[in-house]
C-alpha cells in the first residue's frame, strides 16, 4: 500500500490492488487503454455541458411558474414559457448523451464493471428507476400538458422535473464518490462486494461531491438566466418579463455562489484524509511537511519533482486549510511512487482555475444582486452579463478535471488502476467510436448551441408552432 | 432462487421495453411510407411525443438491471457486443434528438434532414435488438475471458438477420397500429389498412424465426423440459392473431395491446428459453455466462429487489396515467394549436 493512501478507512487498508494475468494482446490493449479513456473524457465532457443547465434552469422555470400560478401575472407566465423553451432545447441532448455513459462502462471498462459491479452497477440501477423514469416522463407531461392539466397540477410537474433531476444527480454522483473514496464493501471472490449499503449512500465524500457539483449547476442556471434576461433588457425587449426574472436569477445566483464558495472549502479539506495525493497535486506539494504555506503563485515541474517556480506564500494557510491548524502536516507528492501520481500541471491549473474564476463569478453575482432593483439603467452590467454565460460552464468542467485526473492513476481509488479496467477489446473498434463520437457530437453540440442561442434571443414567442400551417 | 428471480425481472424489463419503445422504433421507421404531407407528419411525431422518452428508460433500466445484477453479464455482453451497441447507440442519439430539432427550424430541408436520422434512428436500433438478441438466444463466440473471437459479420450471420427481420416487422406493424390509435379520419384508416399488410408479413418472419430457432437454438428442446413455459409462446401467438380480429372490430387500442402482448411474450419465449445462459458462448458451453456465475452478491440482489419492488409499481402506475391521459387522438389542428413537437 502506498504511504500516501494510508489514511483510506479500515477496509481498504487490507485491500491489495489487484493484479491481473498480462493481457494476450499487449499493444492493443495499451491502444484500447488509451481510445477508451479518450472516449470516456470526450463523452462525459460533452454530457455535462449539458447537465448543469437541466439542474439549474428547472428550478429556475418551477419558481417562475409558481410564481405565475399564484399571481396569474401574464409576464410570469411568459417567462416560464420561454425559460421551459430553452431547457428542453438543454434537456434533449443531455438525455442521448447519457444514455452513451451508462453503456460504456460495460463496452470500454469491462474489467472494471465486472470487479466493481455489485456496488456500482446497482447505483445506476437505482439511479434509473428512482429518477430517469420521472424525470423523463414528467417533462413530456409537463411539455404537452399546458391544456390539459390544472395550472397548479401542471406547476407541480416541473417541479417533479427538477427533483428528480436533482435525484438523478445524487445517485450517479454517489457512485462517482464511491470510485474516489471506496467504502462499504469487501474483498471477496475477486471482487468487491458490498457490505454496508448505507455507508456507500450516506459517506461524507459522497454528500460534499453532491453538495458542490449541484451548487455549480444552480450557479450555471443562475448565470444563464442573468444573461439571457440582460440581453433582452439591453435591447428593450420585453423588458417587464426580463426584470422579474433578473431579480429572481440574481438572488438566487449570489446565494449559490457565496454557498459554493465555502462549501467547496469542505471538498478540499475531506481529500486530505480521503486522497492526499489528489489535494497535493492540487496544491503541487512536493515535500510533506508541517507550516505549509499556500503559494498564490507557482509551477510544478514533475520530472524532478519540485516545483520549477513559487513564489507570494501565505504561511500555514494550507495547513490551516486542511486541519484547522497552521502547523498541521500535510502529505506531500513524494509520499508516494511516481506511477501512483495523477498528473500534477493539469490538476493544478485546473484547480487554480476554478477557484480563481469562482471567485470572479462571485463578484459579479455581488454586482448583479446589488443593482438588481434598477437593473433597466445599468448600461455596462447588461453589456457584461451575456458575456459571463459560458464562465460557469467551464468551471464546471475544470471541477470534473480536479476530480477526475486528480484520482489517476486508480479508476478506483487504492483499489483498482485504471489499465486494470479496460475491456479486451479490440483499438480499431474504439478508434472507430471515438471518432464517430466526436464527429456526431460536434454536429450535436453545434446544432443545440445555435438552437439555444437563437431561441434566446427570439424572445417570448406567440404561442403557434413555428411550421404550424397558420403562422 | 434470488439469480432466478432477478434473470425473470431481467427478461421484463426487455419485454416491456420492447413493448413500449417498439411502437415508437417501428413508427419511425415507417414515416416516409405513411406520411404524405407535413401535416401527417407532425401528426405522427406527436403520436410519440409524450412518450418516447419514457419508453427509452426503459432500455435504460434494463441495461442497469443486468449491471447492477449480473455485472460479469453486463461486462461480456456489452464488449463483445461492442460495434452494434455503438451502432445502436447513435442511432438512439440521432432519434431521440430528431424529435427535438425538426420543428425548430422552419426550412423543408432542416426537417428533411432530421426526418432522416428519426427514420434511420428508428430502423436501425429495431433491427440491431433483433440481431443481438438471436445471437444471445443461438450463444456467441465468447472465450473464457468474455473476449469475442469474431467481429459484426459473424453477428449478421442467417440466424442474427432473422432475428433483426423479425424485430422490425413486429415492431412496424405495432408502429401502424398505434398509429391508428391515435390519429383520425384519412390517415387513420392508411395505417389501419398498413396494419393489415404488415401483419402478412409480421407472421410470416415470425414463423421463420421460430422454425429457425428450432434448428439454431435449443430454445425449444430447453422449453419442452419445463413446459408450462410453453405458454409463452401459445400467449404471443395469441396476442398476434388476435390483432388484426380486434382492429377489424374497430378496437383499437386493443389491438394494439394485443400486438404487445405478442411482443412481450416472444422476448419472454426467448429468455425463458436460453435459461439460465444470459450471454450462452457457442465455443465452449463452459464459458458460458449463467445467472449464477454472473450474479451479485446476495446483499446486492435483496437490496435491489426491495428497490425493485418498492419503485417499479409507482412508475408502471404513473406511465400507465401518462398513456391514459395522453391517448386521445389527435389531428391537424390540436397539433397546430397545443404545444406539439
Ligand atoms: C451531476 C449530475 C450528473 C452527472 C455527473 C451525470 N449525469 Fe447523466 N444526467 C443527469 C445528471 C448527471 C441529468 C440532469 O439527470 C440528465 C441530464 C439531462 C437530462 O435530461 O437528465 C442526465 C441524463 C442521463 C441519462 C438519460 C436519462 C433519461 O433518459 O432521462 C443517462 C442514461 C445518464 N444521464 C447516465 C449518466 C452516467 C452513466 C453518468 C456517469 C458517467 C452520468 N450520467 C453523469
Ligand atoms: C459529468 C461529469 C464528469 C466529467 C466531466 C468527467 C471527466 C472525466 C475525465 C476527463 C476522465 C478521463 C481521465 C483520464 O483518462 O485521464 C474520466 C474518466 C472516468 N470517469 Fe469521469 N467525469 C465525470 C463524471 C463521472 C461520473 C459521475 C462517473 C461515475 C459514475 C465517472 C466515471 C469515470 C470512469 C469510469 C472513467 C474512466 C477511467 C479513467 O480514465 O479514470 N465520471 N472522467
Ligand atoms: C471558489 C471556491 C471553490 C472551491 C474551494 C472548490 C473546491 C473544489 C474541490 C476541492 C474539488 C475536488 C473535489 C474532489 O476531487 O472530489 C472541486 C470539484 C468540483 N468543483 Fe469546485 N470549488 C470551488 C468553486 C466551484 C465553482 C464556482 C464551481 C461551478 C460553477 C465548481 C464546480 C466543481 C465541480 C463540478 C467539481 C467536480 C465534482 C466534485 O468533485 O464535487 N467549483 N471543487
Amino acid at each position: 500500500m502506498p504511504q500516501g493512501t494510508a489514511k483510506l478507512t479500515k477496509k481498504s487498508q487490507n485491500a491489495k490492488p489487484i493484479t491481473r494475468a498480462p493481457p494476450s494482446r499487449k499493444e492493443s490493449i495499451v491502444d484500447a487503454l488509451i481510445l477508451s479513456r479518450l472516449q470516456f473524457a470526450v463523452t462525459t465532457y460533452f454530457h455535462f455541458l449539458f447537465v448543469p443547465l437541466t439542474l439549474g434552469l428547472s428550478f429556475l422555470v418551477a419558481i417562475f411558474e409558481t410564481a405565475y400560478v399564484r399571481s396569474r401575472d401574464e409576464d410570469w407566465r411568459k417567462a416560464t414559457k420561454f425559460f421551459g423553451k430553452l431547457f428542453l432545447i438543454n434537456f434533449a441532448v443531455g438525455v442521448v448523451t447519457g444514455i452513451t455513459l451508462e453503456f460504456q462502462f460495460g463496452t470500454n471498462w469491462a474489467n472494471y464493471a465486472k470487479y466493481v459491479g455489485d456496488i456500482f452497477g446497482s447505483l445506476l440501477a437505482v439511479e434509473a428507476t428512482v429518477a430517469f423514469f420521472l424525470e423523463s416522463t414528467f417533462i413530456a407531461v409537463w411539455f404537452f400538458g399546458w391544456k390539459k392539466l390544472t395550472p397548479k397540477f401542471h406547476c407541480v410537474t416541473i417541479w417533479i422535473v427538477a427533483i428528480s433531476s436533482n435525484i438523478s444527480a445524487f445517485w450517479i454522483l454517489v457512485a462517482n464518490a464511491w470510485m474516489q473514496h471506496p467504502t462499504g464493501y469487501v474483498l471477496r471472490n475477486g471482487r468487491a462486494e458490498l457490505s454496508n449499503f448505507v455507508d456507500v449512500v450516506t459517506q461524507k465524500f459522497a454528500i460534499l461531491e453532491f453538495v458542490h457539483t449541484v451548487g455549480g449547476a444552480w450557479i450555471l442556471g443562475g448565470f444563464f438566466v442573468l444573461g439571457v434576461s440582460a440581453w433582452h433588457i439591453a435591447r428593450k425587449s420585453h423588458v417587464s418579463v426580463f426584470t422579474k426574472t433578473f431579480r429572481v436569477a440574481a438572488v438566487w445566483t449570489l446565494v449559490f455562489c457565496v454557498f459554493e464558495m465555502f462549501q467547496g472549502h469542505l471538498n478540499a479539506e475531506i481529500l486530505g484524509s480521503t486522497q492526499p495525493t489528489k489535494l497535493a497535486a492540487m496544491e503541487s506539494h512536493w515535500e510533506t511537511s508541517g507550516d505549509v504555506p499556500m503559494y498564490l503563485l507557482a509551477w510544478p515541474d514533475e520530472q524532478n519533482e519540485k516545483n520549477a517556480f513559487q513564489a507570494l506564500p501565505i504561511p500555514g494557510l494550507m495547513s490551516f486549510l486542511v486541519h484547522y491548524n497552521p502547523h498541521g502536516q500535510v502529505a506531500g507528492l513524494k509520499d508516494v511512487p511516481r506511477q501512483d501520481r495523477p498528473p500534477v500541471l493539469p490538476v493544478y491549473l485546473s484547480f487554480r482555475a476554478m477557484v480563481g474564476l469562482g471567485i470572479l463569478l462571485f463578484w459579479i453575482a455581488v454586482w448583479a444582486f446589488w443593482k438588481r432593483d434598477s437593473i433597466e439603467k445599468q448600461t455596462k452590467l447588461l453589456k457584461i452579463l451575456p458575456w459571463m454565460i459560458p464562465l460557469p460552464y467551464l468551471v464546471n468542467q475544470l471541477g470534473w478535471t480536479v476530480a477526475e485526473l486528480g484520482r489517476q492513476p486508480w479508476i478506483v481509488y487504492g483499489l483498482m488502476r485504471t489499465e486494470q479496467g479496460v475491456s479486451k477489446i479490440d483499438a480499431i473498434q474504439v478508434a472507430t467510436s471515438l471518432g464517430a463520437f466526436f464527429l456526431v457530437y460536434a454536429l450535436l453540440g453545434s446544432v443545440d448551441f445555435y438552437l439555444l442561442w437563437t431561441y434566446a434571443r427570439k424572445g417570448p414567442l406567440p404561442e403557434s408552432h413555428p411550421t404550424s400551417t397558420k403562422a | 432462487m434470488l439469480e432466478t428471480i432477478w434473470f425473470a425481472i431481467w427478461g421484463v424489463a426487455w419485454a416491456v421495453y420492447f413493448l413500449l419503445d417498439g411502437f415508437d422504433l417501428g413508427l419511425g421507421t415507417l414515416f416516409p411510407f405513411i406520411a404524405k404531407t407535413e401535416s401527417d407528419k407532425r401528426i405522427m411525431v406527436n403520436a410519440m411525443g409524450p412518450f418516447w422518452d419514457g419508453n427509452e428508460v426503459w432500455l435504460i433500466t434494463a441495461g442497469g438491471v443486468t449491471f447492477a445484477a449480473f455485472p460479469t453479464a453486463y461486462a461480456v455482453m456489452f464488449s463483445s457486443l461492442y460495434t452494434p451497441l455503438m451502432l445502436l447507440l447513435f442511432a438512439l442519439i440521432l432519434r431521440g434528438v430528431a424529435f427535438e430539432f425538426r420543428g425548430k427550424v422552419d426550412s423543408a430541408a432542416w426537417r428533411k434532414l432530421w426526418d432522416c436520422c428519426l427514420v434511420f434512428g428508428s430502423f436501425l436500433p429495431a433491427f440491431l435488438l433483433g440481431v443481438a438478441f438471436a445471437n444471445l438466444f443461438a450463444g456467441i463466440p465468447v472465450d473464457q475471458d468474455g473476449v469475442l473471437h469474431g467481429n459484426l459479420l459473424t453477428l449478421l450471420n442467417p440466424y442474427g438477420l432473422a432475428g433483426g427481420v423479425f424485430f422490425v416487422t413486429a415492431f412496424i406493424h405495432h408502429g401502424a397500429l398505434w398509429l391508428a390509435v391515435k390519429s383520425e379520419g384519412e390517415l387513420r384508416e392508411r395505417a389501419r389498412k398498413l396494419a393489415f399488410k404488415l401483419w402478412f408479413v409480421a407472421l410470416v418472419a415470425a414463423v421463420a424465426f421460430l422454425a429457425l430457432t428450432w434448428i439454431y437454438t435449443p430454445l425449444w428442446q430447453n422449453l419442452f423440459t419445463r413446459p408450462v413455459f410453453l405458454a409463452l409462446p401459445a400467449l404471443a401467438v395469441l396476442g398476434l392473431v388476435a390483432s388484426p380480429i380486434l382492429s377489424r372490430l374497430g378496437k383499437a387500442w386493443w389491438a394494439w395491446g394485443s400486438s404487445g402482448l405478442f411482443i412481450a411474450m416472444a422476448t419472454l419465449f426467448g429468455v425463458a428459453g436460453v435459461f439460465p445462459n444470459i450471454v450462452g458462448s457457442s465455443l465452449d458451453p463452459a464459458a458460458s455466462v449463467t445467472a449464477f456465475n454472473s450474479a451479485s452478491s446476495t446483499l446486492t440482489l435483496e437490496i435491489m429487489l426491495g428497490v425493485v419492488l418498492a419503485f417499479l409499481p409507482v412508475v408502471i402506475a404513473y406511465q400507465a396515467w401518462v398513456y391514459v391521459k395522453f391517448g386521445g387522438t389527435i389531428n391537424q389542428e390540436s397539433v397546430d394549436e397545443g404545444p406539439s413537437y
